[in-house]
């Protein structure tokens, strides 16, 4: 556990970067650090590493006093990832890897043995382990960056906007692949952002700050949507938070209507028949739905079967005890307006249309929490 | 050793007069890379904390590369005359001109190793503080390996610089491949006599040559990382 205890740092000119923070980072959780820039938020991580020294107040790791461990030593057993993972350029992916071991006083043999290990944790294939960072893209550099701050197994990390040099499909695997490990290893994060987005889908908790380094609201990403603090956090946090609070509600009891379907494999005229009001719903043979197909679209041009060219597939599907957001999204983007529900092993369980999930979330809102 | 066995005094005779006192010439040559390699290798020494420090304590980097600057104006041929009265040292001392040599390779080098210490790119220092190098492991384990092609750089110029300053020193008497222009030029009344002249001139620059490219292959040696081109 991380313990804020009015920790603040002022420049010898007055500025003030962090002011008088009050923040616990509970252990084994993902606690994200987010606000625009100058709130202080890179300033209050390395103040956990002593990179910056707190003029006032003090930072609690495990119940120490971080102020009373020679800085380099402390550091070793905290990971940091920074936004350009940093790499040495000079040295093999495998040796970037193994730098804390080494360090730390351990084997070279074994060092490089962890390393090997930790560049497949993190998704990357053992070939590049004799490569040069140089040689690598942005995203396989910042899962290098990952591992080698894994590498001594520390109970903390640190990061400092990890994945914000990078494109948004890559940063969306990176975040992704990052939830995953974080579920296997249970590491105690400090996790800087500045996109509110990317705060909101990784952390457990997550920590607005205002400029001028104080804290405007600690809470769940789902209380932080819901229930913003004042106008600040209000509009940091940002547009359709109504919307994206449902992402984090699941529904219960899901109203399911029967749908009539056809299999891939049926003739054009038993789907034609099977239709309500000109669609009906394609599965395979595993039940699993396939797409939208539209009458009037007409048989394939081989014969009487169905066209898979024709199948309208843009619509989403959601989990039966998925999210409000994601059930009415289902129904949104559906061609016909019914939104098509799957159960946990992914089969066609039934369909719902948006104005019934608007009621269920407004029947939700009315009882109050 | 004035003694003529070849009698054409024409330039291009200087390999013929190269055979005719070999061991002369070679054990000049000798002596020659000698002096210009070690000032630099002891200067690089001296140069290493003095550039770190002017790196590490910015407000030390303009007096340092100023003050070493001035040093390397004052004329070589002074320098070696000052150097003995004023270390206490008999004149043709034989550590006067590695002295000398010494301190013109600091006042190049001095910026060079502070340069080349801030071409390494801030992120690589700050995760290399960040995950627990301390000042002088980061110093050898991160920043000098990153700074060698910089600092190799002002390598072959100082080693280069040195070749023909040390040629300078030969002409006050001191035992290098300076004692051919010294000859020609004793050996040329009355009549012009080239080829010693000619020889040391091409002994100087294969010696720059040589001791060059021993400079780039060991930079090689030293960075491969250097030549690893993206492999997509």
């Amino acid at each position: 556990m991380i313990r804020f205890e009015s920790a603040t740092k002022q420049y010898p000119d007055g500025t003030l970067a962090v002011d008088a923070l009050d923040l616990v980072a509970p252990s084994g959780q993902i606690t994200v650090l987010v606000g625009p820039s100058g709130c202080g938020k890179t300033t209050s991580l390395r103040m956990i590493n002593r990179m910056i020294d707190a003029t006032s107040g003090r930072i609690l790791l495990d119940d120490q006093d971080v102020a009373s461990v020679d800085p380099a030593r402390l550091r070793r057993g905290i990971g940091y990832v920074i936004q350009h993972a940093g790499l040495f350029p000079h040295r093999t992916i495998i040796d970037n890897i193994a730098s804390v071991p080494l360090m730390l006083g351990r084997s070279k043999k074994e060092a490089r043995a962890g390393a090997m290990e930790l560049l497949e944790r993190v998704g990357l294939d053992p070939r590049f382990a004799q490569r040069y960072p140089a040689q690598l893209s942005g995203g396989q550099q910042q899962r290098v960056g990952v591992a080698r701050a894994l590498a001594a197994d520390p109970p903390v990390m640190l990061m400092d906007e990890p994945f914000s040099a990078v494109d948004p499909v890559v940063r969306e695997q990176l975040q992704d692949e990052f939830l995953r490990l974080q579920s296997d290893l249970g590491k105690t994060i400090v996790f800087v952002t500045h996109d509110i987005d990317e705060a909101i889908k990784l952390g457990d908790q997550v920590a607005v700050l205002r400029v001028g380094g104080r804290l405007a609201q600690m809470a769940t990403p789902a209380e932080l949507l819901s229930n913003p603090v004042d106008d600040f956090v209000a509009n940091f946090v940002g547009r359709d938070r109504g919307y994206r609070a449902l992402g984090f509600e699941s529904v219960t009891a899901l109203p399911l209507e029967s749908e009539p379907t056809v299999s891939l494999d049926s003739s054009f005229t038993a789907a034609e028949k099977a239709a309500v009001d000109g669609w009906v719903l394609v599965l395979d043979g595993e039940r699993r739905p396939q797409g939208w197909l539209a009458v009037a679209d007409g048989p394939s041009a081989t014969g009487d079967t169905i066209s898979t060219a024709t199948l309208r597939r843009g619509g989403t599907v959601a989990e039966r005890d998925g999210t409000y957001r994601a059930v009415l999204d289902a129904a949104l983007s559906s061609p016909t307006g019914r939104g098509v529900i799957v159960g946990p092993d992914g089969t066609f369980a039934g369909t719902i249309n948006a104005s019934r999930v608007v009621a269920l979330i407004e029947a939700r809102a009315e009882a109050p929490r | 050793m004035t003694s003529m066995t070849s009698t054409s005094s024409s330039p291009w005779h200087f390999f013929g007069y190269f055979l005719d006192h070999r061991s002369q010439d070679l054990s000049w040559l000798w002596t020659h890379a000698w002096l210009s390699v070690v000032p630099v290798i002891i200067g690089l020494l001296i140069a290493l904390p003095l550039g770190w420090l002017s790196r590490r304590y910015g407000w030390l980097y303009p007096p340092m590369v100023s003050i070493t600057g001035l040093l390397y104006t004052i004329p070589s041929i002074a320098l070696f005359v000052l150097v003995p009265p004023l270390l206490g040292l008999s004149s043709l001392n034989p550590v006067q001109v590695p002295i000398a040599l010494t301190v013109y390779s600091v006042a190049l080098l001095v910026r060079v190793v502070a340069d080349g210490l801030a071409s390494v790119p801030d992120e690589v220092n700050q995760a290399a503080t960040a995950i627990g190098y301390g000042g002088v492991r980061r110093l050898f384990a991160v920043e000098l390996p990153i700074a060698v092609p910089v600092i190799a750089a002002g390598l072959r110029v100082a080693t280069v610089s040195n070749v023909s300053m040390v040629a300078i020193a030969g002409t006050i008497g001191m035992s290098n491949l300076g004692q051919l222009f010294q000859l020609g030029k004793d050996l040329s009344t009355p009549t012009a006599y080239y080829p010693p002249i000619v020889l040391g001139i091409v002994l100087c620059v294969l010696l720059a040559l040589v001791l060059d490219g021993l400079i780039i292959l060991l930079t090689r040696v030293l960075t491969p990382w250097r030549r690893a081109v993206p492999s997509r």
